[in-house]
């Protein structure tokens, strides 16, 4: 197992903060809009830089996706900002009608997504965004790992045409890839290479992942750990050739299973490549107020269980 | 503001966009008359007088560009008749409104590149947000063109456009005119039964817009409203247009009523209906 050090402990919302700021200085285009969370989505300072830029839409999210479709149109390209499920489940018409039918280069933000939302609860912690999201004709689907992955989604969806929901989250978070990567919209990462099981991890989980592998290593058992940043488009090349080496797959996300990365991965799977998949996800489940550390272990989202379900699934083998 | 057309005229190529209409839906047993018709005037005034537009090549963007989006995407058939009729794409392309891979959608759409259009609507209540991006978007540019948008007045009920008439006014947005088409009819009845509107202006000024009336089936006064609206815009408020009009006008048994919201009408009443509406420019 390869090691990975920890490198910091940020919050991967202020790596789209960073990256949101670093845009408007590169990218005069570059339009931020917000519903009333700047502080928490960390655009405070692409605010204070280019208040030119910056559109404070009250807690109206339904207006805020149309004004970004509206902007997008005008040739603008328009970053909307809020929590995860108001950016999704609260505007989903909205978002299928003015931005993914009509084609619109709008890049929807979301913070605080799936259970490490942490005290607040079920009603903000979305667990279903990213079905909601990649069921949509043409959406881009990112939910990237760490502070500096976001970072570098943030700023590489600026140079993609067309509609993109980027996914991260509230905690303070290890901090484990290289600060200035170029991030490749769709390609996965591979982190770690084996041939007993494949390990396909996005979003928060990745750090269970990689922890996972090395108490796996410890046990003989080398796991090939690959991060997949882009669940909509889906790294198929990748997903095919590792499952085609090791012969069964564990998926690890902080989402429903229904809707979720390991669904994209058992389709795949199912159609090219039929082999056994275990998913760590919440199962068919709300969430509920906790610490993250807590909430992640209530609902089966540890580095414990990514161990049990790889032993699961090469059982059946 | 020189005119390009006399009102004459302009009533001339509203009689042949009514046509349009009513032979388009007819074609297809399917689409909505009623609110098309009823709109044919402005729409008319809009992409044949009012607004300061390049026909061809389409661009989406339309930097330096009067723009209009359509709110109630169902009266579709007057948006394509209008846009047709100006030359921005070709006018035989009418006849396949409604038919499998036509560009003409049964609700606007950008997706099969029908130029002219450059949102989707039909679930309402989604425009006027576009339009105010839009508007923001010129404002940005320094781009001194105004965005028109034309909702219907039973989709006031859905809950985005008061986000969005909030936003329009406190953000000064006053390169946007609003039209709100109130021929007060919705699917089920009308507006006053179904969910009752009071009077609509006084909401709008309450919200911080500037209101104006208009007999949205009166060529002259549309054309001179629109003049009005355009000068009192850009003194840092939104501009409102309450719209009268008459659901099916230019037809007479169209009229008066919700029952010709969404339906066709069949080879008699077609034949009834062009009777009363002279051919000026040519069927499709």
């Amino acid at each position: 197992m390869v090691k990975i050090e920890i490198l910091d402990q940020k919050d991967t919302r202020s790596g789209f903060g960073a990256g949101l700021l670093e845009l408007g200085r590169t990218n005069p285009n570059v339009v931020g809009l917000c519903a009333d969370l700047t502080g928490s989505l960390k655009m405070d300072a692409f605010k204070k830089e280019f208040p030119d830029r910056f559109i404070q839409t009250g807690i109206a999210e339904a207006n805020m996706i149309g004004m970004a479709a509206g902007l997008a149109t005008g040739g603008k390209i328009p970053f909307t900002g809020t929590f995860a499920n108001f950016s999704t489940g609260r505007v989903y018409d909205q978002i299928r009608q003015s931005v993914a039918y009509s084609g619109k280069n709008v890049k929807i933000c979301a913070s605080h997504a799936g259970v490490t939302l942490g005290e607040d609860g079920a009603t903000h912690q979305i667990l279903e965004d990213i079905g909601l999201m990649k069921m949509l004709p043409g959406m881009v689907v990112i939910n990237p790992c760490d502070y500096n992955q976001t970072k570098a989604a943030t700023i590489a969806i600026a140079d993609y045409d067309g509609p993109v929901y980027l996914r991260f989250g509230r905690p303070k978070w290890p901090v484990f890839t290289a600060p200035d990567q170029k991030f490749e919209i769709g390609k996965a990462w591979h982190i770690n290479s084996g041939n007993a099981v494949s390990i396909f991890c996005t979003g928060h989980l990745v750090w269970k992942a990689i922890k996972a592998g090395e108490i796996l290593a410890e046990m003989g058992i080398e796991a090939d750990i690959i991060n997949i940043h882009t669940i909509k488009p889906l790294d198929n090349e990748a997903v095919l050739a590792s499952v085609a080496k090791t012969g069964c797959a564990v998926t690890a996300e902080e989402h429903q299973m229904n809707g979720g990365l390991g669904d994209s991965i058992c389709q795949l799977l199912a159609l090219n490549n039929p082999a056994p998949v275990e998913m760590v996800a919440v199962n068919d489940s709300f969430g509920e107020s906790g610490t993250p550390d807590e909430l992640l272990v209530k609902y089966g989202l540890e580095t414990i269980n990514i161990v049990e379900a790889v032993k699961r699934v090469m059982k059946r083998k | 503001m020189s005119a390009k057309h006399t009102v004459k005229q302009l009533e001339d190529i509203a009689s042949q966009v009514r046509r349009d209409i009513v032979r388009m839906v007819h074609a297809v047993q399917s689409g909505h008359p009623g609110g098309s018709l009823g709109c044919s005037d402005l729409l008319v005034a809009l992409y044949h007088e009012v607004m300061d537009y390049q026909p061809k090549p389409f661009n989406m963007v339309g930097n330096n560009e009067d723009i209009f989006i359509l709110s109630n995407g169902h009266i579709s058939p007057v948006l394509y008749s209008s846009m047709a009729r100006a030359g921005i794409f070709e006018v035989s392309e009418l006849a396949t409104f409604r038919k499998l891979n036509s560009r003409l959608q049964g609700h606007p759409a950008t997706h099969e590149h029908l130029e002219g259009v450059r949102i989707a609507s039909g679930s309402l209540g989604q425009g006027l947000s576009v339009a105010t991006g839009i508007a923001l978007s010129k404002r940005m540019n320094n781009d001194p063109k105004m965005v028109y948008c034309l909702m219907g007045d039973g989709e006031l009920e859905e809950g985005q456009n008061w986000e969005a008439i909030m936003f329009a006014a406190h953000n000064k947005v006053d390169n946007l005119i609003g039209i709100v088409d109130f021929n007060g009819q919705q699917i089920d009845g009308s507006t006053a039964n179904i969910m009752g509107l009071t009077e609509i202006k006084d909401k709008f000024e309450a919200f911080g817009w500037l209101t104006m009336d208009m007999d949205g089936n009166n060529m002259a006064n549309v054309v001179d409203t629109l003049a009005k609206a355009k000068t009192i815009s850009g003194k840092g408020k939104p501009v409102l247009i309450k719209m009268k009009t008459e659901m099916g006008a230019g037809v007479d048994f169209m009229m008066g009523s919700h029952e010709w919201h969404g339906i066709a009408p069949n080879n008699d009443q077609l034949a009834n209906a062009l009777a009363q509406l002279p051919e000026t420019m040519g069927d499709y």
